[in-house]
């Protein structure tokens, strides 16, 4: 398991901002990773585009739609974080699902993480049950899986947590990333119940987008997870972005510190 | 087996929001599935609802003019809602009602899954919503009326290429938003465990009276056992009780499209690798870095990149073959079959007959072949028109 991720809880609440990689272009994803290290990101998970995501709802989907439509693909991608990775030293981690990573070959792909810098992987489409497709591999490599729970996990959390390393992924709500007014679901009694198994650090994610979320979610757990609102921004600003989302990330950092 | 392997085939790839739905599907199928009750109940509905038996027809005519095998066609098309849909469509919404759910959800390509879903929720007073890919609401508008009719809400799917794989992840998609009261009643043998099963156990009808009507009429098996492959499900339906007898051939005609060679097809066994999608690892039509690839079928329920992963298994262990089928072939058929025996095929199953009029020539007169007709064609005429340069209204 990657060291670094640990070390991004170390110093108070985390604010992890996810991008999808590729997305306007490679060049704004890779000034973006420094960017937003600079505006105090803990962590960052980029998005390895895939056709089909079945957890995404529409902002992030479409940002798959234009980062593969804009030429990135695996490859291109794995060099655009080795090039920022010269200067970013905060933990990384891709989002991807299972079959990119598979069709890819998992050896390949995980020998490709270490050298390119990243230290994670959140699959979600690869519950606990059907873990075993990629573990072995990454614990050669050293490349952590980042668990996720749910709302419906229930009795399934205290099994993940066990298992789990590097952080949980805590799915607030329901339904698939986006951003939500509301957030209905008892977010505390879910870390609660990691809490009593582990102590691997436990970070919200899904329908979080004002610094008030941010600030209540960070409150209950050890970070907040933003995607959809910083997608949106690259959608709005395109290649003009970078400034944008890092003062968005600042803003949010500052709110996750006050929780 | 276990998770739901079929060799490495199968699994349940899903999000873990699904996960407790998923395992409550299967432990509830598990238990209704030996419960006599449950059982009668479907039993009776398939009789007396459905109209099963199918009939096992024999093409006179066709054996005739093509000269070699016998050809028997087993008329699914005659069930209600004029595929065999309905099968998979009773026992899964029968299931939802004994589980408490007051809601189900369904993709569909063509429409005939969407359909009988949406009988079958109007049947047992279901709420029922119906997610159709918009290229295929355009082309199967009829169908989507007709869903309407039965009370469904239908929800056209805009994402990706707007065909029947992006009904399904707005399906599951939809199933992560409203899991408590609700039941994905998934329509081919595809899917996380259980459905790969659960599908196949409620289509494995067909092949078990296909093999009783055949033994009553010749007394013998057949040589083979014809089937059009989307996903598979009425292909497993006729295979699975064969899959034993080994001196049954089995073959599965996937949707060649304007042909392999060309980008434009849906052929996963053909052209496919091994992948991980809509919760099974199986056969897809993909690229090197995973993305799965944007295929083409002149039949929309055909038109999907993967297949079942019992299928994928039944291929690498050869026992069954899948063949490719343009839609140049698909078509010919579809107006042959019209034209000889005036029974007019789906497109999907126009597959099938296509390759029976291939090998039948080819084969003694004394063999016998049994092609799997899954749906009727009453859908694909104004389809069929256009193709063929008419503009018809419906």
């Amino acid at each position: 398991m990657s060291d670094r991720i640990a070390r991004a809880f170390d110093h108070g609440k985390a604010f992890i901002p996810f991008i999808t990689g590729g997305d306007t272009s490679l060049e704004v994803t890779r000034q973006l990773l420094i960017a937003m290290e600079e505006a105090g990101a803990d962590l960052v998970e980029i998005g390895l585009p895939f056709s089909d995501p079945i957890a995404e709802g529409v902002v992030i989907q479409q940002a798959n739609e234009r980062a593969l439509a804009a030429g990135c693909t695996t490859d291109k991608l794995f060099d655009v974080v080795k090039e920022a990775r010269k200067t970013v030293e905060i933990p990384l981690v891709f989002l991807t699902y299972i079959n990119p990573i598979f069709t890819y070959g998992k050896e390949k792909f995980m020998k490709r993480c270490v050298e390119c810098g990243i230290d994670g992987l959140i699959v979600p489409d690869l519950p606990l049950e059907e873990k075993g497709e990629i573990q072995q591999v990454c614990r050669e490599y050293g490349v952590s899986i980042i668990s996720l729970i749910a709302p419906t996990s229930k009795e399934r959390i205290k099994a993940i947590a066990q298992e789990a390393e590097g952080f949980i992924y805590v799915i607030s709500s329901l339904g698939v990333t986006g951003v939500r007014k509301e957030i209905t679901t008892d977010v505390a009694e879910m870390t609660d119940m990691v809490r009593q198994v582990t102590d691997v650090p436990c970070a919200v994610g899904f329908g979080i987008s004002t610094p008030e979320q941010a600030e209540y979610m960070a409150s209950v757990s050890d970070g907040a997870i933003v995607g959809s609102a910083i997608v949106r921004l690259v959608e709005q600003y395109g290649e003009e972005c970078v400034p944008v989302v890092a003062d968005y990330v600042r803003k949010m950092k500052g709110a996750v510190e006050r929780a | 087996m276990n998770n739901g392997k079929f060799g490495i085939f199968g699994g349940q790839y899903v999000p873990e929001t699904l996960m407790t739905a998923v395992h409550e599907v299967e432990q509830a199928y598990e238990k209704y599935k030996a419960d006599p009750e449950f059982q009668a109940e479907l039993d009776d509905l398939l009789k007396n609802y459905a109209g099963r038996p199918s009939l096992l027809y024999y093409a006179e005519k066709m054996t005739k003019d093509l000269n070699g095998a016998k050809i028997y066609i087993k008329r699914e098309d005659l069930n209600h809602t004029g595929s065999h849909k309905i099968n998979n469509v009773l026992g899964q919404v029968l299931l939802a009602k004994k589980m408490g759910k007051t809601r189900v959800i369904a993709e569909t390509g063509a429409g005939q899954h969407g359909v009988a879903t949406a009988t079958a929720a109007a049947l047992m007073d279901m709420e029922c919503e119906i997610f159709m890919g918009k290229e295929d609401t355009d082309r199967q508008a009829l169908n989507v009326f007709r869903m309407e009719l039965l009370g469904a809400k239908v929800h056209a799917v805009t994402s990706g290429t707007m065909t029947l794989k992006d009904a399904v992840n707005e399906t599951m998609r939809e199933w992560t938003r409203r899991v408590d009261d609700t039941f994905y009643v998934l329509g081919s043998v595809m899917g996380p465990h259980p459905y790969p099963v659960i599908v196949r156990d409620f289509q494995k009808i067909v092949g078990e009276e296909i093999k009783e009507q055949l033994m009553e009429r010749e007394g013998r098996l057949p040589d083979a056992v014809l089937a059009c492959v989307g996903g598979g499900s009425n292909a497993m339906g006729a295979f699975y009780e064969f899959i034993p007898e080994v001196s049954v051939k089995l073959i599965g005609c996937e949707a060649a499209g304007l042909g392999v060679d060309t980008a434009q097809h849906a052929a996963a066994v053909e052209k496919g690798s091994v992948g991980v999608f809509h919760g099974m690892k199986s056969l897809f039509c993909q690229d090197q870095d995973g993305q799965i690839a944007p295929v083409y079928s002149i039949s929309a329920g055909l038109d999907y990149p993967g297949i079942g992963p019992e299928h994928a298994y039944l291929a690498e262990t050869g026992r069954a073959s899948y063949v490719p089928v343009t839609d140049e072939e698909a078509v010919e058929a579809f107006e042959y079959l019209s034209r000889m025996e005036g029974i007019i095929p789906a497109l999907e199953s126009a597959h099938a007959v296509a390759y029976a009029k291939k090998i039948a020539p080819e084969m003694g007169k004394d063999q016998i072949i049994v092609v799997n007709l899954s749906g009727r064609g009453d859908k694909d005429v104004a389809a069929i028109a256009r193709y063929r340069g008419v503009e018809i209204y419906e």
